[in-house]
């Protein structure tokens, strides 16, 4: 098939399951990064832009933990949460909550500021140079038959399940959980029964930030670190959430499924470069024709 | 502050900015003036639906790049004049805008989800120009054949073989006569029956067409000319560099400096996007300079201060330098003049 000079191929069905399989395991990847965004959404109606320069910046860390300390990206998961958590505590009790005077754009704007801030610092002290770590294991596999998965691919599929089902416990079983249920229901309601409401939303922020760092130290192993990296995931992690339903984690990690598995067969019909719309195009016909996703209840 | 101060105020600003090659001989500064006009037209095109409107485009490269695109192609392609491509590139682009307009509008999309869909048409826009080789010649870029031929400058809107004067202030004066276009239409917007509907949409919506005004007509009104205006800084952009690629035309850079210098300068005002592309290119020159001493050339110190400064006006100036020196203004005159 021919489409506007662009070769349309045809497939056996191996390939395209290959392809819809791997598709599960970049989506899992997604849905870690996703998960914070939409834990932030959920709560503080704050639409994260600097989530995706947290991303790198949790990235760097896990990168220099193993070129300087000799740390294996999966153990620095010890040290880059709760950094990462602590790091999105102080930003939104300093920075984005006191420049945001409670309006949505202005937020969003604010965020937009403090991801131009980290990006550039990692340009002016990172250098632009792509890096990458060197596992001894990030080769070694399973053979499926119709494709090939790395090890490092298959942790990062448990991290993303276990993340939404250590999220979800958190959010039922916890106390905190409760506190930061309560006041994405209902803000002035949980000041009144004596909820810390500007805490509670630095907590759930750093652990929305948390989470990345998680998703940070699954992906190390596979990708490489640069400045612009963040930049690549927040515009899908973005399409997950809306296509999931801000504020769903469900919906962010079957959001991230399914981006993941049309992100591939996209490139697998319309090549590398064009693959990729699929993802822009999905975003755009959420956002215009079911802005509430798949399992979200609140309209925008 | 009167009309009539404003005018005055106007008058004596544009004249600076007329004069002043003459008493500047450094190539650099002519480039700091032409670069701090260029980002302030492309501000005002964001001003107008943004600042005005209250619509927050966070892919106003969907226009810029469109402009350029097509500026540049059908040059490229057809070997049309530059004069003429120049009227295609800014009514094509805003028929682009009508369309995200007419479905972003249409399906009642605001605030943050607006914010996010021209996003998603920048992104969309961009793989397509990437991808298109046939089209838009790809990732490779368009890139322009120079004219080396003085006698033709003028005919081929490329001044780097030109006479020392056009050599040397051709661009300049013509991203100065694109603001003071831009700028003129959004002064006469803003007195119009058209910009004040446009600013009671922003304040309330619902309200506004409780009063019999159509929001979404005024909207696409507001997208259309936004659009056009960052379509002629697209035309200026390749005209002066004779090439244009996806990642300039509709990479992050663009959308991010549109909105930069309206909101630091002041939203909704004719003269914000000027001040504020002044203010952040100043700033970011003097930081670039000292920080060049210490750790000598690196990239990134200029932008840096860029978010920092956004930061700043958004927690303390809402309405941005120009309500600061409003407020200053009234203590010196007293509030007489007010």
């Amino acid at each position: 098939m021919d489409f506007l000079g662009i070769n349309i191929p045809t497939y056996g069905w191996e390939t395209i399951l290959g392809s819809a399989i791997s598709g599960v395991f970049l989506g899992s990847i997604y849905a870690l990064v996703a998960l914070g965004l939409t834990l932030i959404y959920g709560v503080l109606h704050i639409i994260n832009f600097a989530h995706g320069a947290l991303l790198m910046l949790a990235m760097y860390a896990v990168f220099y933990l193993w070129q300087y300390l000799g740390i294996d990206p999966y153990l620095a998961m010890f040290i880059v949460v709760p950094g990462g958590f602590l790091f999105g505590y102080g930003l939104q009790r300093t920075v984005i909550g006191k420049a945001s005077h409670g309006k949505d754009e202005i937020i969003l704007l604010v965020t937009l500021g403090v991801s131009i801030i980290i990006e550039n610092a990692a340009l002016f002290f990172f250098s632009a140079t792509e890096r990458s770590v060197r596992v001894p294991y990030d080769l070694d596999g399973i053979d499926l038959g119709v494709t090939y998965v790395v090890y490092p691919e298959l942790a990062a599929l448990g991290g993303s399940l276990l993340v939404t089902l250590g999220l979800w416990l958190f959010m039922t079983r916890t106390d905190t959980g409760k506190a930061i249920r309560a006041v994405a229901k209902e803000r002035q309601g949980a000041r009144l029964v004596g909820i810390n409401v500007d805490h509670i939303f630095a907590v759930t922020f750093g652990i929305g930030v948390a989470c990345v760092a998680v998703a940070a130290s699954l992906l190390v192993p596979t990708y490489a670190v640069h400045p612009q990296v963040g930049y690549l995931f927040v515009l899908i992690a973005f399409t997950v959430v809306v296509l999931g339903g801000m504020g769903s984690f469900v919906g962010a990690l079957v959001g991230g499924f399914l981006i993941g598995i049309t992100e591939q067969l996209g490139r697998l019909y319309l090549g590398e470069s064009l693959g990729v719309i699929t993802i822009s195009v999905i975003f755009i016909l959420v956002l215009l024709f079911r802005p509430t996703g798949l399992f979200g209840q609140k309209s925008g | 502050m009167s009309d009539r101060t404003r005018l005055i105020g106007w008058a004596g600003l544009l004249a600076l900015l007329a004069i002043a090659p003459v008493f500047i001989t450094s190539g650099r500064w002519i480039d700091f003036l032409e670069i701090t006009l260029f980002v302030a037209v492309l501000g005002q095109g964001w001003n107008i639906l943004g600042g005005y409107g209250g619509q927050y485009s966070f892919g106003h490269a969907v226009f810029f790049g469109t402009g350029a695109y097509i500026q540049a192609l059908f040059q490229f392609k057809f070997g049309w004049s530059p004069w003429i491509t120049m009227w295609f590139a800014v009514s094509l682009t805003a028929l682009v805008a009508s369309f995200v307009g007419y479905l972003s509008f249409r399906y009642g999309l605001r605030g943050s989800y607006f914010a996010l869909i021209t996003l998603a048409f920048a992104e969309a826009l961009h793989v397509l120009s990437r991808s298109f080789d046939s089209i838009t010649e790809g990732g490779r870029g368009v890139q322009l054949a120079l004219n080396q031929d003085p006698g033709l400058a003028i005919a081929t809107f490329q001044f780097n073989f030109a006479g020392p004067f056009l050599k040397a202030y051709g661009f300049y004066y013509t991203i100065f006569i694109i603001l003071i276009l831009a700028y003129g239409v959004t002064w006469w917007m803003e007195r119009s029956r058209f910009g004040a509907q446009l600013v009671a949409v922003r304040e309330n919506e619902e309200a506004a067409q409780a009063l019999g005004i159509n929001a979404f007509r005024v909207k696409m009104g507001a997208i259309c000319l936004s659009a056009a205006i960052s379509a002629s800084a697209g035309v200026y952009y390749v005209q002066k560099y004779l090439f244009i690629e996806p990642g300039i035309a509709y990479g992050p850079a663009k959308s991010v400096e549109a909105l930069f210098a309206p909101i630091i300068g002041g939203l909704g005002t004719v003269l914000g996007p000027l001040l504020g592309s002044f203010f952040i290119h100043g700033v970011g020159e003097i930081t670039k300079e000292m920080i060049g001493h210490v750790f000598g050339d690196r990239p990134g110190v200029d932008l840096i201060m860029f978010g920092v400064i956004l930061v700043l006006v958004l927690a303390f100036l809402p309405r941005g330098l120009v309500g600061l020196l409003e407020t200053l203004w009234k203590r010196i005159t007293g509030g007489r003049d007010a």
